[in-house]
């Protein structure tokens, strides 16, 4: 494919201003007919800028440079303009109506008619044909609630092959997927390029995902294009020199140096067991064994699904699940947390996974944030102390690099790995002698990653024991002492990290085989 | 790393961290924009009315008649920041109103004693509404639209046939002023002075006594020149509202009418709990987002409990004056006050989405549909017109709100 001189799509020197700020400042691209173009670069480098100036979501005229598709120059004044064109864009953020079905979402906007009324019928055997070509294997008239985000995905790209799609354009469409459900998307799109002739351009993240199914790779930088490596079976993707150029400087190790001291117990979990919410009968957590020690970093590893992040939900004050029973041991002794303050208070922090919908109030200040959890201690008689809680803001925002240049910024406006910070924060306010941390990294870049993995670190050398829930696994591998595998609400293993790879925990994490019950403490 | 980590420390080191100016009044030009628009429409009115909307007896009677907006935006505010809603004040208002009434005329209770019962009887309705939304689940909505038709109902029950209040200290909470202890200084009440004078020494005290603080722990600050200016306004503000009251009244009394201080006193207490208590970020956070306040351990039902119980004790003041106002309790009383004081939020720039809002933003919105209300009819325009009026600037104000977040965006 790299020898094919065929080009579709060229962006020449775009420059897109935001009233002071420069967003873009000469980004230039090429991309051939049928490849799988991959964008990399850290949040806020400009990538899904560059995207909405691609797709008309940011009008010709608002912007500099030329875009020329298909040989010609275009003026998209809106998505519509791109989209009769065959561009499709897939934002990271699906664009689906949770409470309409798999068929009314992919015609939404673009329903077949007959006279005024919307052809039901022919909706429906057009969206088998194009769920069949995605490999989706579900009703068309199941809501799109009942189904998982990958299949959720599935149903975008099928939207997209019935706009006759020619460049198809998707932002992160790997970030909330698991491992599993990502290659299959992959294998999905290089199927389609192959047999539909798609062009594809993917921002991603995950650099062994653009090593498995780029054939070039643009690295942006600050609003600039970087370089433009093709990738072929003689020519591997470096992955090394990718992430120099994406941070711009050289990083030797992706995860800091860091020796344990590891420590008495500190927290133990005895046969928790917690069942669905809506279906009593099915248990998430089937007799969940495990331990933390003082100083050590676990990891819990296990595809989406296992039930990690529900029986950790469960534990922290019950908030997912019913009928949860099982012992909870805090320093040797018994404890409860029939809510969300007992936890807190005996010390247990829950940085919960999806930022911002479970971690932050994007309304409020990185102030108001980081206090939130510890205002009891902030406060006398109800009243809080606000040149104690500015110091604490203040203290973390600098200890942690938070990119802001104050405390009294909305949390909103930050970006991801920012923003990411600012819960961390939230969370080492509270003095934690446990601190859970559940997909700490998704969707961050490279440089706010290993910001959080020295947090980390810090944290367990002052003595917290710490769970990290990831569904990474060279970060669980890099940055944990321990691991644990779970599969379908079973702990299948208990590992040292420093004495197994990738391929030893996929394999507990797809057999539901119970871990040795004398193996499963450290 | 290396880098990074000494630009930080770099940073850290610098003794007094100032904002720019620009930077300041850009970043809060929302903020200050709702203050700017209260001073056009004073202004506008002033000529439209040629001076008569500023003589002093109109801007006690101002806040005379726009006492009941301004006490119920109060907690109108939490309850919208909260992401509730309250649809029952003024049907709560009619029935509180009724109670009060009956009490003092059919059973005897002297004032005092009527408006405990009253009170006690709003902080009752308000954790009826709390129990349902907190503990059951009801929308708030729902909830209050139901109350809406229930105390209505018992108003009409109550108050069928319209009770007098003749008690004439009630009477006085509404139409008469705070004793003039030192007496008159020529033309001037000397309440009126005293108080305007402690204000103004209480504004800068506090202010800057904020600075140093935050100076003194090595916290950003705002540049000196924006604080000046901040105060010179506030200062001149206050001195002329200062004057205005001095001059008001009669030969007997004038300068600071009750209702003043009550909503003065209210405003402060309130300001207090939502911006400096925990009680005020629980407030916050769970209209901000619901889930991870109870992820950061905040029992968001006490929270919206409280917020309605708050409602209720706010809505009971609202009927005291409301009654004292009218001198009779009807069934008819307190038609869309919920609405006024929702309007009043609104323009004040609190958030239809719920998590965003201030007090001062709220009063300022229930004084410009005070001033709007109150120049047109200085004006001789017909109530319907006043209405459609108000209706129109309701829909602007939060129209202009969404369209400069979204420039901001």
């Amino acid at each position: 494919m790299a020898t094919n001189n065929d080009v579709i799509l060229q962006m020449n020197h775009i420059v897109k201003r935001f009233g002071p700020v420069t967003a873009l400042k000469d980004v230039n691209i090429t991309v051939r007919r049928g490849q799988i173009f991959s964008i990399c670069g850290e949040n806020g480098a400009g990538k899904s800028t560059l995207m909405n100036v691609l797709s008309g979501v940011y009008p010709y005229g608002t912007y500099e440079g030329d875009i020329v598709y298909d040989g010609e120059t275009c003026k998209f004044r809106t998505i519509r303009d791109s989209e009769s064109k065959g561009i499709v864009i897939i934002h990271q953020e699906l664009a689906l109506v949770p409470y309409m079905s798999i068929q009314e979402n992919i015609f939404l906007g673009n329903q077949i008619r007959k006279g005024i009324a919307i052809d039901t019928d022919a909706q429906r055997k057009e969206a088998l044909r194009v769920m069949n070509l995605v490999g989706l294997n579900e009703n068309p008239d199941t809501l799109i609630a009942n189904i998982g985000v990958g299949k959720q995905q599935l149903v975008e790209i099928a939207k997209a092959l019935t706009k006759d799609v020619k460049l198809l354009i998707l932002d992160e469409p790997t970030a909330a997927l698991n491992d599993e459900d990502s290659f299959k998307l992959l294998d999905l799109i290089d199927q389609l390029r192959k047999e539909h002739g798609i062009t594809a351009i993917i921002i991603s993240h995950k650099l062994n995902e653009i090593a498995a199914s780029a054939d070039a790779v643009q690295v942006i930088r600050d609003g600039q294009t970087i370089s433009h490596i093709d990738i072929d079976a003689e020519h591997p993707l470096d992955q090394d020199a990718l992430i120099r150029d994406m941070v711009g400087r050289p990083l030797t190790n992706r995860y800091p140096d860091h020796q344990s001291h590891i420590g008495a117990e500190m927290f133990r979990m005895e046969n928790w067991k917690c069942h669905h919410p809506l279906d009593e009968n099915r248990l998430v957590s089937k007799d969940v064994c495990m331990n933390v020690r003082k100083g050590e970093i676990v990891g819990v590893a296990g595809l989406v699904g296992a039930g990690r992040t529900e029986t950790m939900m469960s534990m922290f004050g019950h908030q997912y699940g019913t009928h949860a029973t099982g012992k909870l041991y805090l320093e040797g002794r018994e404890v409860n947390f029939p809510s969300v303050r007992s936890a807190i208070d005996h010390g247990v922090a829950y940085a919960t996974e999806d930022r911002k919908v479970y971690g932050l109030n994007l309304m409020d200040t990185i102030r108001g944030n980081t206090s939130l959890a510890s205002l009891k201690a902030l406060s006398k008689f109800g009243v809080i102390d606000e040149t104690q809680e500015k110091k604490i803001a203040e203290k973390y925002r600098t200890e942690f690099r938070t990119k802001a240049p104050t405390i009294e910024m909305p949390s909103g406006n930050l970006s991801g790995g920012n923003q990411q910070k600012v819960v961390l924060a939230k969370w080492v306010a509270t003095n934690p002698k446990v601190l859970i941390l559940d997909e700490p990294t998704r969707g961050i870049d490279v440089g706010a990653k290993y910001d959080i993995y020295e947090i980390i670190d810090q944290l367990a050398d002052a003595g917290s024991a710490v769970i990290v829930v990831s569904s990474e696994l060279p970060e669980l591998l890099g940055i944990c002492d321990r691991i644990y595998t779970m599969c379908n609400g079973t702990i299948t293993a208990n590992v040292d990290a420093k004495s197994t790879d990738q391929e030893e925990l996929m394999r507990y994490m797809t057999a539901e085989i119970p871990v040795d019950p004398s193996k499963v403490y450290a | 790393m290396s880098a990074a980590n000494s630009a930080a420390v770099k940073k850290g080191d610098d003794k007094v961290e100032t904002q720019s100016l620009k930077e300041l009044l850009l970043g809060n030009a929302r903020s200050y924009g709702i203050f700017f628009a209260l001073v056009v429409v004073i202004i506008v009115f002033q000529i439209l009315t040629g001076g008569r909307l500023l003589n002093p007896n109109n801007v006690v009677a101002l806040f005379q008649q726009n006492a009941y907006v301004l006490i119920a935006a109060i907690g109108m505010l939490m309850v919208i920041i909260a992401t509730h809603i309250d649809l029952s004040v003024g049907s709560v208002v009619a029935f509180i109103g009724g109670v009060g009434a009956l009490a003092m005329k059919n059973w005897g209770l002297n004032w005092f004693l009527a408006i405990m019962l009253m009170i006690v009887i709003g902080l009752a309705i308000g954790a009826w509404h709390g129990f349902w939304v907190a503990y059951v689940g009801v929308p708030g909505f729902v909830t209050t639209l139901g109350g809406m038709l229930i105390f209505r109902g018992l108003a009409t029950v109550v108050a069928g046939e319209s009770i007098p209040v003749s008690d004439p200290t009630f009477r006085a909470i509404s139409k008469d002023y705070l004793p003039n202890v030192f007496g008159f200084w020529g033309e001037f009440s000397s309440n009126a002075i005293i108080v305007g004078v402690v204000a103004i020494v209480l504004v800068i005290w506090m202010q800057l006594r904020k600075r140093n603080n935050a100076i003194k722990n090595g916290l950003p600050v705002q540049p000196m020149s924006f604080v000046v200016l901040k105060l010179v306004i506030a200062v001149a503000a206050i001195a002329y509202v200062t004057y205005l009251l001095a001059c008001s009244g009669n030969a007997t009394q004038g300068g600071i009418p009750i209702v003043m201080l009550i909503i003065g006193v209210l405003i402060g207490v309130y300001w207090f709990a939502l911006n400096r208590t925990v009680y005020g970020r629980n407030v916050y956070a769970v209209g901000g987002n619901r889930k991870a306040a109870i992820l950061s351990g905040i029992d968001t039902k006490a929270t919206d409990f409280k917020i309605f119980l708050n409602m209720g004790f706010l809505t009971s003041i609202a009927a005291v004056i409301t009654l004292s106002r009218l001198a009779s309790a009807t069934a008819q009383t307190g038609m869309e006050f919920e609405m006024d004081a929702i309007a009043a939020c609104f323009i004040g720039g609190t958030a239809v989405t719920g998590g965003i809002g201030t007090i001062p933003g709220a009063m300022v919105g229930a004084l410009i549909m005070g001033v709007l209300n109150q120049g047109l009819s200085i004006m001789g325009v017909d109530a319907a017109w006043v209405k459609t009026i108000k209706g129109l600037v309701v829909i602007a104000a939060v129209a202009y709100d969404l369209v400069s977040k979204r420039k901001k965006g």
